[in-house]
């Protein structure tokens, strides 16, 4: 019996690879019409090609109900990588999805010329089809799910690098404008890049800016607390500006407080401050006339 | 006062977390709530959500809109299966911590929207609703 099935699906891909990859890959041109922009035709044709030529051997050897027999193994590996090149250019879930459901409507319709007498056998390799190619797309939908997530992890990665630069203002002041939410990651981040700018800049003074922090919750408070006690175990002094009225009316019903930090309104206040802690006069020339 | 509108949120990691604000944020906006309205809720929920993290082992986040006979409203229920509070009033207190907080996120999230409701049962876990009225 299993070995009847398997003879019949392996034999139906032996001899009729070249069409089914044709009907496939029609089937798979329609469905995706609309995304030509994302992969070219002699790309897919390709792609198509690889796939038969792993598939039916596997067909033939490997069991039709267990794909995580070894047999299996390289149709899976090769899945995952497109997959993950399909995540990476863009493709949705179902488009992914596709390239695997799609080939259901070709091997269906072959299975139906060959078999179409035989009610009874053409019932049963059309579940047996129907159940391995569902597992196998079901795999690809995965593969491309943790992609998906890999690249928005790194992409949040990217962007706490990018969005933590520390600016040296002057001689002896530096200046870190925070932006976006400051998770602990982030200020782990946030904090060794400013006490490593106080020692490569020997700066005393260095202005926190929350302008571009959303919330200002206790565990916000408590990280930049930590922020700026560090930074006074190096010898500088903080200054946190920005704090926004909702922001500071929000803090006061919450009970939290930047203890004996100076806070200023403004990065020009801060600005002002830190050049009369540092001994600079900044003069206004009088006009020229 | 019916629920409208509502979904379900996952809480089971930071980056969770800063969904449910961000969804928080966007349905306020949706529906006009001040700068300083959206502040103190997303505050609150802030709180909440990573009380559920820390100390209730992760849970859901429901956002749902709701409206009675003359107002429009923004409900959040904060909910997780962990160990509970045994000390209610202990936990609420201004300054009390198991861990290595501030105390201040049951207290402050209280104060910050006056509709707060707070259910727990040692064994069963914490729900927290919090709604704000336009
Ligand atoms: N969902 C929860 N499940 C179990 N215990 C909780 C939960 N939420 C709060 N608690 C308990 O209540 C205490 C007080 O919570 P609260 O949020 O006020 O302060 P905190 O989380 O310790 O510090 P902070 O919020 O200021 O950073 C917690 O330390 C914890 O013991
Ligand atoms: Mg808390």
């Amino acid at each position: 019996m299993t070995a009847n099935k398997i003879n019949r699906l392996t034999e139906i891909f032996t001899r009729h690879e070249k069409i089914m990859l044709e009907d496939w890959l029609r089937e798979q041109l329609t469905a995706l019409s609309a995304r030509q922009d994302l992969i070219s035709e002699p790309d897919l044709c390709r792609q198509s090609a690889e796939f038969l030529a792993l598939f039916t051997p596997a067909c033939r050897s490997g069991s039709l109900t267990d794909i995580n027999s070894p047999e299996w193994k390289p149709v899976l590996d090769f899945l995952a990588s497109v997959s993950r090149s399909r995540a990476i250019q863009g493709f949705s879930p179902s488009e992914t999805a596709t390239f695997v459901f799609s080939l259901k409507q070709t091997l269906l319709a072959h299975l139906r010329k060959e078999l179409g007498q035989d009610a009874v056998a053409l019932a049963d390799e059309m579940w047996t089809a129907t159940v391995l190619l569902d597992k196998l797309g079901l795999y690809t939908t995965e593969v491309f799910q943790k992609s998906r997530e890999e690249i928005i992890k790194r992409q949040q990665m990217e962007m706490l690098e990018l969005s933590t630069p520390v600016v040296k203002l002057w001689e002896g002041i530096l200046a870190v404008p925070l932006i976006g939410t400051l998770d602990s990651s982030r200020t782990q981040v946030v904090m060794e890049n400013l006490l490593q700018s106080i020692v490569d800049t020997g700066s005393r003074i260095a202005i926190v800016d929350i302008t571009g922090v959303p919330i200002v919750d206790t565990l916000i408070a408590q990280n930049l607390l930590k922020t700026v006690a560090a930074a006074r175990l190096m010898g500088a002094q903080c200054i946190i500006c920005g704090i926004r009225p909702q922001i500071a009316q929000t803090m006061v019903h919450l009970g939290v407080a930047f203890g004996d930090v100076v806070t200023k309104a403004t990065l020009a206040d801060a600005l002002a401050y830190a050049f009369r802690q540092i001994d600079c006069t900044v003069i206004q020339q009088a006009p020229r006339v | 006062m019916k629920p409208t509108h509502f979904e379900i949120l996952p809480l089971q990691s930071d980056e969770d977390l800063v969904q449910v604000r961000q969804k928080l944020r966007a349905r306020m906006v949706e529906l006009g709530f001040t700068l300083v309205e959206q502040t103190k809720m997303v505050t609150a929920a802030s709180e909440l959500g990573r009380n559920a993290l820390l100390y209730g082992g992760g849970g859901t986040a429901r956002l749902e809109s709701v409206e009675d006979s003359n107002r429009l409203g923004l409900r959040m229920t904060i909910e997780d299966q962990g160990a509970g509070i045994a000390d209610i009033e202990q936990a609420m207190t201004d300054g009390y911590t198991s861990g290595s907080g501030l105390g201040l996120g049951l207290g402050g999230s209280k104060r910050l929207v006056k509709d707060f409701e707070l259910w727990s049962e040692p064994g069963l876990g914490t729900r927290v609703t919090i709604a704000l009225w336009k």
